[in-house]
């Protein structure tokens, strides 16, 4: 029924920015739309309440109400207090002590904490840290074995504990490992916990006496629901806390467990897990965030990860092609697909992009356009090399070639034919008129573009 | 402004403490402890869900005027245990109406009301498997990273077998570290076969486990699969092809597809159940973890948008808590 977090606060703003005034009656309005919206991603109950009190009271203040668009002022309001609830600037790990330094993992079951545990090993040991994870997970079966395959596959050091020893054991042991090996970062992951599990929440804090951790990170998944705030209350109230990690927000859980978790705790989100992979994990930018739920895009982690996942030497390439408007071929054509897949395709791209831009790309679907993709480039890969360069060669009996070696159609090949004429048209269209001019040309012209 | 949580830490349900002091020996399987009725079990199980429920709607139901703050008041309950937007403003139109045409005009009349429509809401899920559809019946468990599938397989090898079948568990999940040994580890404290291979392909492991189990006259084969999220388009299309392998190695199998759901999951449990429903068509759910402070709502939001069968729900941590679903125990237990 609604889609998400940012499309419902979307729906909002439009109907906002219709007014030129605000009455009380359409500020009551936006807020029940924006307690809904919350609600639906999984905000806490209590933290809605208090949020949209917040937002109600400055939205009838003086400084909307004397501005002379106080649609766009509430939004500016909301973004605010969104991005004020996330939390500060986050400042990463802190490790400043005598090493080894050590991070202690918690959570519920399932949450994450293994993965985010090799994660965070990876992340330091690309820092030029000597890492050693342990784990005290002795009741889930294999949980040990799972943190050792995963240290042996980052190359990192994994202390030798096994299911018989007791956790408290396995804590002194570790440390006492640590400390005569010299490692600068002690890693120690810990068996999954309910908050009302009393004996095993005793069990955490005496493990946190003995290591006197200066991390202690609260794993939490992003796609837990309400009980998030009893869950991170229980874990806030048991160990003094420094972080959270939100994992899973790979996921299509707009993640409203973090306001909560946030919110209860006191304590900044540091990191978010955003694959199952060990390198997806990423610093959390609560701005970046609340802009993402805004739908004002998140521009700036597009750009990180194109600068992560494009040859730069081949974009440089293609780029002069297109700007000279010459050169441009079915290669070059197939190399910018391929480079927008790597991007996570095309419904990731659109995720990040404002939505004013993903608007304008219309009713795309982004899984139509990443299968549309991936046909195009077998076609382009029936082609011999000649005629990926000169596809005027291309006539009816190539084409049949084609076509039965793609084993498509004949009229696909058409279809690709005339859009790679319309894209190298607007490549010297491009190079000619600039960026406006393109944008305008291009509707229509993209695979599942329409 | 958190008083309403703050009332329900007054009481410590010592229930729940019985059985979380089983987990603390390590490795041993529980199961020493004296069997209790099923309403027991899950009434300890649901301990917190109903002092979290139950003491907000006894303070709510405890007599007087039925008036907008109270619907409030019941709003706020259904909100806040994962209930929904959707479901939470249909329960609420359908106790009005009940409350009108009845003519009710006490609180305490509200909770048979409120009872009433959830059960209605819940209980077209409550269809028990049956596993005599097919030989070997073959179930292939699906779900999100960290829901509780291997461990819900392990319970279900553990289920089937007191119920005298034999059980051939399949290591499907290639992907995590060391899911294959977690697998292994269950199968041996339950005397199961597991099937496995050192890596590859989760449909080429299945396939094996599947013509072992034909050839071995076994009751029912448990496949695990890899947890993924549904936006992960490709993984989405890699379980789909797992279904058509096993379809190939027994026609009509998989006989079941069990989606497992853990209870914490809020709102995105719903967007869970579409999108695997869509890929897999989902025959069965498993509700897991409902033993914490989660109140296991979200299968009101889930009756009402994709009415699936909740086939079981797991309540406990030890081997045997995983339990038949029953509408009117879980609703009833909600009310204790």
């Amino acid at each position: 029924m609604f889609e998400n977090l940012s499309s419902r606060l979307q729906q909002v703003v439009k109907t906002l920015r219709g007014h030129a005034r605000l009455t009380e009656d359409n500020i009551a309005d936006a807020m029940r739309e924006v307690r809904m919206a919350l609600l639906e991603a999984d905000v806490a109950l209590p933290v809605v309440k208090e949020f949209i009190g917040q937002v109600k009271e400055r939205a009838q203040g003086r400084e909307v109400l004397q501005s002379l668009t106080p649609g766009q002022a509430v939004i500016q309001v909301v973004h605010e207090e969104l991005t004020k609830l996330m939390g500060q600037q986050n400042s990463g790990l802190n490790l400043s002590t005598t090493p080894p330094a050590i991070i202690l993992m918690a959570g519920l079951q399932g949450s994450g904490k293994t993965t985010t545990s090799a994660k965070l090993a990876r992340l330091l040991k690309a820092d030029k840290k000597k890492v050693l994870l342990a784990s005290a997970d002795v009741y889930r079966p294999a949980a040990i074995e799972q943190l050792k395959t995963l240290a042996k596959s980052l190359e990192v050091d994994c202390f030798d504990s096994n299911a018989t020893q007791k956790p408290s054991d396995i804590a002194i042991q570790a440390l006492d490992f640590a400390k005569r090996h010299f490692y600068d970062v002690l890693i120690f992951d810990t068996a999954g916990r309910l908050g009302i599990d009393e004996a095993m929440m005793a069990e955490i804090k005496q493990l946190h006496e003995y290591l006197q951790p200066i991390e202690t990170l609260f794993v939490v998944d992003a796609m837990q629901g309400q009980d998030a705030v009893n869950t991170a209350r229980a874990f806030g109230e048991t160990l003094p806390l420094t972080g959270v990690v939100l994992t899973k927000l790979d996921g299509d859980a707009r993640g409203g467990a973090a306001l909560s978790v946030r919110h209860v705790t006191g304590k900044p989100i540091k990191f978010i897990g955003v694959s199952e992979k060990v390198d997806g994990i990423e610093l959390f930018h609560p701005e970046r965030m609340a802009s993402r739920v805004l739908g004002m895009g998140d521009v700036l982690s597009l750009i990180e990860q194109a600068q992560k996942n494009v040859d730069l030497d081949e974009a440089r390439k293609l780029a002069d092609k297109v700007k000279s408007g010459k050169g441009f071929d079915l290669e070059d054509f197939k190399a910018q697909m391929q480079q927008m897949r790597k991007m996570g395709g095309m419904g990731a791209l659109m995720d990040k992009m404002p939505a004013q831009v993903a608007g304008m790309a219309g009713q795309m679907n982004g899984e139509a356009g990443d299968k549309a993709m991936r046909r195009i480039e077998g076609i382009i890969n029936s082609m011999t090399p000649l005629e990926r360069r000169k596809p005027e060669l291309i006539k009816a009996t190539r084409k049949r070639r084609i076509a039965a070696g793609a084993g498509v159609q004949v009229q696909e090949v058409n279809r690709l034919l005339n859009q790679f004429e319309e894209v190298q048209k607007m490549m010297k269209m491009f190079s000619k008129g600039g960026m406006g001019k393109m944008m305008r040309a291009m509707q229509g012209r993209f695979p599942g573009m329409r | 402004m958190f008083d309403f949580f703050k009332k329900d830490k007054t009481p410590p349900a010592p229930a729940v403490e019985l059985e979380k002091a089983a987990p603390v020996q390590p490795q041993v399987p529980t199961q020493d402890k004296p069997t209790l009725s099923w309403t027991e079990r899950l009434k300890r199980g649901l301990a917190k869900t109903r002092s979290q429920l139950g003491n907000q709607l006894a303070s709510l139901f405890g007599g007087g005027k039925i008036d907008e703050d109270v619907y409030e008041e019941l709003e706020t309950i259904l909100l806040t245990s994962d209930v929904g937007i959707a479901a939470t403003l249909a329960l609420l139109e359908q106790i009005r109406t009940r409350v009108r045409r009845q003519n009710l005009n006490d609180t305490t009349q509200l909770r048979e009301a409120l009872k009433q429509s959830l059960l209605e809401l819940l209980a077209p899920l409550e269809k028990p498997l049956d596993t005599s559809t097919g030989q070997p019946f073959v179930i292939m468990l699906a779900g999100v990273n960290g829901a509780g599938k291997t461990t819900t397989i392990g319970k279900l090898a553990n289920l089937f077998q007191a119920q005298g079948k034999s059980v051939l568990i399949a290591a499907g999940d290639t992907f995590r570290a060391a899911a294959r040994e977690q697998l292994q580890a269950w199968g041996e404290r339950n005397n199961v076969h597991v099937v496995a291979q050192e890596s590859g392909d989760p449909a080429a492991v299945i396939f094996d486990a599947v013509n072992s189990a034909r050839a071995r006259g076994i009751d029912i084969v448990l496949a695990d699969t890899a947890g993924r999220l549904p936006t992960q388009l490709n993984l989405m299309e890699e379980i789909r092809k797992v279904q058509r392998v096993i379809d190939k190695a027994l026609p009509g199998a998989p006989h079941e597809v069990l989606l497992v759901l853990d209870a914490n999951t809020g709102q995105n449990a719903v967007t869970q159940v579409k999108a695997f429903d869509d890929a897999l068509k989902v025959t069965g759910l498993v509700l897991s973890k409902l033993d914490g402070t989660a109140k296991g709502g979200v299968i009101a939001a889930i009756a009402q948008s994709r009415p699936i069968p909740i086939r079981y729900i797991g309540v406990g941590e030890s081997i045997d808590d995983l339990r038949q679903f029953k509408a009117s125990e879980f609703i009833d237990a909600l009310f204790e």
